[in-house]
């Protein structure tokens, strides 16, 4: 790498996966679900990412199968465009630019040029479904902006929209009415429930819809968790409607299976219930589903169901109600308490995770790689109920030994608290349970960190908490007489006039244990366990700590929560520097030692990179985020990069992730936007592992070389440019899937045209010195090229592209007879 | 019989009424609340409605049936007295509006709504009925009996007449439906349905119904109702809980709607076919519709539509008017849910109504001793009103000096029930009727002891009674009896003498049940259910006038003192009131007419059952119905539609001007319900007797347990 772009903050992976409704594809190999600005394809037996589709600049918003086309997906997004794509090489065929943000997409069969989004008016809560005319047209980018008014003063959610029975007519929900719009009459029909204040009918609130896909049945779902099932509803005043109740909570969201016999519904509970034939009393249930139920989808072969849960996961469910798929992304769904570590042996990203759990996550694959069950208590999903959190986590020992704290606080006396020691199984790959501490602390616990060295033979833990004491826990051999039994015991208790402990941090061999008491640090022995010093800046308390690594590890830093970065020189017992700095996350580099501290401002969140060893930082990035960044981590690299630039040094050996308040994760990144969106105009140019066709031989080369002197030359590049761009036959040929090309009869003269046409130009005269060799076979055959087709049976391996560019400049003459030549035979092949 | 707890037997209560001291003239009153009527009635065991009288019969489980009038705001205008062994299983109209009830003593009944009495019974030999319907022509009446026979009954003009059997069935037929075309009919019975052809009376199809319920599975399957539609289609509801079609022509099950887990017990469909309703053990009411799949494809499908949970008890029948759905069961309530889509206008109709109280008054009283008589089916209680020397504010509830006492219980030989009951303004004489015997009792007081004494031989012509009356003197007693005529009786000490006896019309036999004389005991007003009411002068003993007949059944009457003003109130709640010396109406009642009630008066859904006089206010009229207590003060302007018809209390800061300004004619409170009887003892005393609601359910048999969410 020559020229490094800067350093910008991308969002890597971990977005959501719950968004909006999942798609299948029509052969249930395959589900669909947006995921931010991309939209991920997940093969359904096996779980694996098979393709993400990039190319929208905004969250996209709706995904819908082409009616059409089975093979072909259509997705819209807040950028303003609708995309059509095929799914299973990942390619974008067409986009259409429809220019204001889009919220929802729905496509019927059958009306095949229009599809209908729902769009934004000016007023911030109004949403209005538009239908858009898609124009044929054979260029990539296609201005789509026919659109036609259908219902006004809609929900933005696309729960709330379905178009019933053969796209007869199209239902939305909002608040308290239900609006069923036909198409053939062109007229809406409204049906309110009572909204009065009593508390029968408070909750009655639409919260879903779905249409029968057979008969005339619209189901609608509602806040106080009745599901109402409406017929008759062509007919303002006959209209009725059948309750189904089992929900104690809003459903959120409906589902008719594809033959309608069976309703799928589910919500808060998280048990998918399937009411068959819509009968109260006839219905199934899948219970235990982890979390509230956000979508429910039906693959369109009726094989399938999946259900995309509030914590960021899709559970692929079979017809029997069994689920056969978890498809897991980063669990979002709570705070995060526990903060962003990184498992020694996996590598994997560990945080909060569902209630009670530790998930283990992979950045790479942008994957959950399992959860750890730490409470292990069924979950109990009810409002204003007090759960236990799990509060904080610790790995050590290289990854042998985890810690993690759990507390539950029911009133401000009652504090329960419950520390768990976890021990690598390697038989098992897995954490096993070793020891269970109940109240290892009086107070809550501020802190824990492990003793990491090689040689110490006591793994060590150290734990500080609010009661002002630190705790020494150490491992040793239980009772046991066979000595195979080993569990963790407290060792030691410290505690430094009666200040609440706020830190803990363990020096890089382990010898020095650094725990703050408010405003001061004490360093002790780790050995004797004895007072070794105190520092003191009177500068608040002291709410971050950490010691430096490799060369500076004789230095100490500590943020105070007045804004102070402080310095101490372990040696000289004496402050080295300090620094006005609101520190928010402290983190140090495994690998070298650098140190990252992000500090809020009333603007955003700043980034500084600095040695121990010297005040001034390596790096400053400004405001690498609007709002205030919780935590942060530093990462190994598989495979160390190499920046020469000394501000980029610090990220060769690790990457730095953070996570802001809204819970996105981000990281930094040098590599230019352009490289990261994989460029979708070069997954378009065939690939080697395409077939060798005679279009191939043709076209494939040529365009290839036209891309390497692109790279070359800017003013070939100006002249080639027209040559292959503006022959609207290979741009079409090349764009469009083979599946979904016109008859041959119909490409051959155009195609030939285009070809015979093309102009003579001066790069012409420099394709040859590329092509050097290839030109010298050319030579060869060129006396056979009064046939054509021999010709291509012929030179299987040579490059047609410059043969062309050779004949067009020589013997252009005989061309145009050649035009002449009546050549409908090719139809035949 | 002992007082309920709570409620202090004969409670005093110094109270005021709606209207206020002074000009306005409400006053005030120390009322008796009354709640020691332990009054339950029986549950509903069969409706019928009919079409085209509009009418419906309701069954109870005492064997008593009653007519109401849909026409006329639901207005119980008739009634049969029950009867011990005559338990009704199955009640229907026939052509010409004859009605007809069978039951488990396995005889036919067959009533004469005209004279009020049993027409004829007849047994049909195969013990037990369990059902009875009748053809779609209304000329045969099929009865389903305990052996397992369907029997054909041809309805003659004035009997029925057995025609034949159908094939026997191996166990008893619980429910029957014809084809409309009445070729075919259904018969569930237990664990099967049966189709018959009725030409050939064999059973063309056997149609088993599933025992298993939920995996679980029952020890049989009754199928306790069927119906037949013209498309061929039989719906039955089962014990499983299921509502299940059938197709008839191959006797399959076409489609099974699980609803209850307990019984369903009843079905009933609309004319059209195009709706049915269902009632089951848990007191709800399913509502079914014929919906067509979409809309532009004829296929129809039921669908369950609305659920109803109006009962508390198992929903025993079910019936289906064109504009509403009828229920009743075990819990006594009659319900009236109105379709909603069927009415057109929002108006009275469109209100649910439930019939819990009969139509008519079931107590009595004695003004001079504080004396109270109550009626029950097969005795009747008397009761002295407690006493109390304290004195309170209004609204304070005075502590009682004297607890109430239970005189008297006085119960009736024989399995029938009392039909109408009466105690003497002195408290000397008790009179009571069953359908075939009628009793009077003289009662003497000596200090706290009662002596009863019956008077022997009574006529042959006072076998029953529908009404009857003492005079205000207690020296005359007005019996109405069933045959229509009116008997004028003059007591003595001991015995009595029969004075006249007035005849019904020349060419009616219809029977009066409302009765009036006037306190100075010169006239005698009788109404019955449908002509006018009949004035009759008891000194001459001769028809003094008549008052023309209105469209509305009478639901009371009543004589004002001195002026001799007959005061009628109808069931479309209209009052009217009649001068009888000068035999036209009242300038007041004109007026009232000219101007129309108020509409919120209009709209009240029970019709008033007593009306009153106070003997020093000459311009007040007492009433009331069983949710409501009006005094109409005739000489305060009538309420418009836009005053409030309720109004409560004008504050009494308010300055006179606004008072009287707000104040009308009608002061109506709504503090006692559901009010039984309301009477005034003397100028400054009520006596109101209430039947609270909860304390019926209490005394009713436990509803099937319900799982209730969050409890």
């Amino acid at each position: 790498m020559g020229e490094e772009a800067s350093v910008r903050v991308v969002r890597c992976g971990g977005s959501e996966l719950n968004f909006r409704r999942a798609v299948f594809s029509a052969d249930s190999k395959y589900i669909f679900c947006v995921s931010g600005d991309f939209i991920k394809v997940y093969s359904t037996a096996t779980e694996e990412c098979v393709h993400i589709l990039h190319g929208h600049r905004n969250l996209v918003t709706g995904i819908q199968l082409n009616p059409n086309n089975h093979l072909q997906l259509y997705s819209c997004s807040l950028d303003g465009t609708i995309k059509l794509w095929d799914y299973i090489d990942g390619i974008l065929i067409k986009t259409f630019i429809v220019g204001c943000k889009l919220h929802a997409l729905f496509i019927l069969t059958r009306a095949e040029d229009s599809v209908f989004v729902t769009v934004n008016k000016e007023e911030p809560d109004v949403f209005q479904l538009v239908s858009v005319k898609l124009p044929k047209s054979s260029s990539q980018e296609v201005e789509a902006k026919e659109l036609s008014f259908v219902l006004d003063y809609i929900n933005q959610s696309p729960k709330c929209i379905a178009f019933g029975n053969e796209a007869e007519y199209v239902a939305a929900v909002r608040d308290f009415y239900l609006s069923v719009y036909f198409f053939k009459k062109k007229t809406t029909s409204r049906f309110t429930l009572s909204s009065s204040k009593n508390k029968k009918h408070a909750r009655n609130n639409f919260t879903c819809v779905a249409c029968h896909p057979k008969e005339d049945c619209i189901a609608s779902g509602h806040m106080d968790g009745k599901i109402r099932l409406w017929r008759n509803f062509n007919d303002d005043k006959k209209y009725i409607y059948t309750c189904l109740h089992w929900h104690h909570d809003m459903v959120m969201d409906l589902a008719f299976s594809v033959t309608g016999t069976s309703l799928l519904s589910g919500g808060r509970e998280s048990v998918l219930v399937e009411w068959r034939d819509a009968m109260e009393k006839n219905k199934e249930f899948l219970p235990r589903l982890g979390a509230t139920i956000e979508h429910i989808s039906v693959s369109p072969a009726g094989d399938l169901f999946c259900t995309s849960h509030s914590d960021n996961k899709i559970i692929v469910i079979h017809r029997n109600l069994e689920a056969s798929a978890v498809i897991q992304g980063l669990v979002k769904d709570r705070s995060i308490s526990t903060g962003l570590m990184i498992d020694p042996k996996t590598k994997a990203l560990v945080l909060n995770g569902k209630p009670g759990h530790l998930q283990f996550y992979s950045l790479q694959s942008d994957k959950q790689l399992y959860n750890l069950d730490i409470i292990q208590q069924e979950y109990i999903n009810d409002y204003g109920l007090i759960q236990i959190e799990l509060t904080k986590a610790a790995f050590g020992c290289f990854g042998n030994w985890l810690a993690t704290v759990e507390q539950r606080q029911e009133k401000e006396t009652e504090l329960e608290l419950q520390m768990k020691l976890w021990m690598y199984n390697k038989k098992t790959q897995g954490f096993v349970l070793n020891t269970r501490i109940n109240m290892p602390h009086e107070d809550h616990i501020t802190a824990l960190c492990f003793c990491n060295t090689e040689k110490s033979e006591h793994p060590t833990l150290v734990t500080a908490s609010k009661d002002g004491h630190f705790k020494v826990w150490i491992l040793t051999d239980d009772s046991d007489i066979y000595k195979n039994a080993v569990g963790w015991t407290c060792d030691f208790v410290g505690s430094y006039h009666k200040y609440q402990a706020t830190n803990c941090c363990f020096s890089e061999d382990g010898s020095l244990l650094a725990v703050s008491f408010e405003e001061i640090v004490t360093i002790w022995d780790s050995e004797t366990w004895e007072l070794k010093c105190t520092f003191c800046h009177r500068a608040g308390k002291i709410t971050r700590l950490c010691f430096g690594r490799l060369t500076c590890s004789k230095y100490l830093l500590g943020a105070t929560e007045n804004g102070i970065l402080c310095c101490w020189n372990l040696l000289s017992c004496a402050l080295e520097w300090s620094a006005k700095l609101n520190v928010r996350v402290m983190e140090p580099d495994p690998n070298s030692e650098n140190i990252a501290a992000i500090s809020q401002s009333s603007v955003g969140s700043d980034l500084f990179v600095f040695k121990p060893s010297e005040p001034r930082p390596l790096y400053i990035q400004k405001n690498i985020s609007r709002e205030e960044v919780q935590w942060g981590v530093f990462v190994p690299r598989d495979v160390p990069e190499s920046f020469t630039s000394e501000a980029y040094q610090w990220l060769n050996r690790s990457q730095f992730y953070f996570l802001t308040k809204s819970q996105s994760l981000l990281t930094f990144s040098t590599k230019s936007p352009e490289e990261k969106l994989t460029p979708t105009s070069k997954q378009l140019l065939a690939e080697e592992s395409l077939p060798t066709t005679p279009f191939y031989f043709i076209l494939g080369k040529h365009r290839q070389q036209q891309g390497e002197k692109f790279n070359e030359t800017s003013e070939n590049e100006l002249v080639q440019l027209p040559l292959t761009e503006n022959i609207p036959a290979i741009s079409e040929l090349l764009h469009t899937p083979a599946h979904v090309l016109p008859s041959a009869t119909f490409l051959c003269s155009m195609l030939i045209n285009s070809l015979l046409l093309s102009k003579e130009t001066k790069s012409a005269e420099e394709i040859p010195d590329d092509v050097d060799m290839e030109e010298e076979k050319e030579s060869d055959d060129s006396d056979e090229e009064n046939d054509f087709t021999e010709e291509v049976q012929d030179t299987n391996n040579t490059d047609l592209g410059v043969d062309i560019h050779q004949l067009s400049k020589s013997e252009e003459k005989e061309l145009r007879k050649f035009r002449k030549i009546d050549y409908s035979w090719v139809a035949a092949l | 019989m002992r007082a309920r707890a709570h409620v202090g037997p004969g409670r005093r209560e110094a109270r005021a009424w709606s209207g206020e001291r002074g000009a306005a003239g409400m006053g005030e009153f120390k009322v008796h609340r009354v709640r020691f009527f332990n009054y339950v009635p029986s549950g509903i065991r069969c409706v019928a409605y009919n079409n085209q009288s509009n009418r419906l019969a309701v069954s109870r489980t005492d064997g008593t049936v009653e007519i109401y009038n849909l026409s006329a705001n639901y207005f119980q205008e008739k009634f049969f007295p029950g009867h011990e062994s005559r338990a009704t299983e199955a009640l229907c109209w026939t052509e010409g509006q004859r009605l007809f009830s069978a039951g488990l003593n396995g005889e036919i009944v067959e009533y004469d709504l005209q004279a009020l009495n049993v027409k004829y019974a007849m047994d049909a030999f195969g013990g037990p009925i369990w059902s009875m319907t009748a053809s779609p022509s209304g000329s045969q009446l099929l009865v389903g009996c305990e052996d397992g026979s369907v029997k054909l009954f041809q309805i003659t003009p004035d009997k029925i007449q057995f025609e034949r059997n159908f094939d026997r069935q191996k166990s008893r037929i619980l429910s029957l439906s014809w084809h409309p075309s009445g070729t075919h009919i259904a018969a569930g019975s237990i664990d099967y349905i049966s189709v018959f052809d009725v030409k050939s009376g064999s059973a063309i199809h056997k149609m088993i119904v599933d025992r298993q319920y939920m995996g679980v599975s029952k020890r049989k399957c009754i199928v306790w109702g069927v119906a037949f539609l013209s498309d061929g289609t039989v719906i039955s509801v089962d014990s499983a809980g299921k509502v299940q079609f059938w197709d008839s022509a191959t006797g399959t099950l076409v489609k099974s709607h699980p609803i209850a887990n307990a019984d369903v017990l009843s079905i009933a469909v609309a004319d059209q076919e195009d709706s049915f309703v269902v009632g089951t053990a848990e007191g709800t009411v399913f509502h079914f519709q014929l919906v067509s799949v979409t809309s532009n494809s004829s296929e129809k499908q039921w669908v369950r539509t609305k659920p109803f949970q109006h009962h508390t008890h198992d929903v025993r029948t079910v019936a289906h008017s064109p504009t509403a759905l009828i229920s009743g069961g075990t819990d006594t309530h009659l319900v009236i849910r109105p379709l909603m889509e069927k009415v057109e206008v929002k108006n009275y109709d469109a209100a649910l109504r439930k019939i819990t109280f009969p139509h008519r008054c079931l107590i009595s009283c004695s003004k001079k001793r504080q004396l109270l008589l109550f009626q029950f089916a097969h005795h009747l209680e008397l009761w002295r009103l407690g006493s109390t020397v304290a004195t309170g504010k209004n609204g304070d509830i005075l502590p009682l000096s004297k607890n109430a006492d239970h005189l008297l219980h006085l119960k009736t030989k024989g399995p029938e029930n009392i039909i109408c009951s009466c105690i003497s303004s002195c408290g000397s004489w008790i009179a009571y009727s069953t359908a075939s015997r009628f009793f009077l009792y003289r009662l003497n007081y000596e200090h706290d002891n009662i002596s009863l004494k019956r008077v022997s031989k009574m006529p042959a012509f006072l076998r029953s009674a529908l009404q009857i009356l003492f005079s205000e003197d207690s020296k005359k007693l007005f019996v109405a009896s069933n045959q229509g005529s009116l008997h004028v009786i003059q007591l003595l000490e001991g015995s009595f003498k029969h004075l006249h006896a007035f005849q019904p019309q020349s060419g009616t036999v219809e029977a009066m049940c409302l009765l009036a004389v006037s306190p100075d005991g010169n006239w005698l007003a009788a109404s019955g259910t449908s002509a006018g009411v009949h004035v009759y002068n008891v000194k001459q003993l001769k028809l003094h006038c008549t008052v023309p007949a209105y469209n509305f059944p009478v639901t009371a009457l009543a004589i004002a003192p001195n002026t001799n003003n007959l005061v009628i109130a109808h069931s479309d709640q209209q009052v009217f009131e009649y001068s009888i010396p000068d035999k036209q109406y009242t300038e007041w009642s004109r007026a009232v007419q000219k101007q129309g009630f108020h509409h919120l008066w209009l709209q009240r859904d029970t019709p008033i059952t007593h009306i009153g006089f106070h003997s020093k206010r000459p311009m007040h009229i007492l009433l009331h119905d069983a949710y409501m207590f009006c005094i109409i003060d005739k000489s305060l302007p009538l309420p418009n539609d836009k005053t409030l018809l309720y109004n409560p209390l004008p504050p009494t800061s308010e300055s006179d001007v606004v008072r009287r300004r707000t104040a009308h004619a009608f002061k109506i409170s709504k503090i006692y319900k559901p009010l039984l009887f309301m009477e005034l003892l003397d100028e400054g005393t009520l006596v109101a007797v209430e039947r609270p609601l909860d304390d019926i359910i209490a005394q009713l048999p436990p509803p099937i347990k319900k799982k209730k969410f969050g409890t």
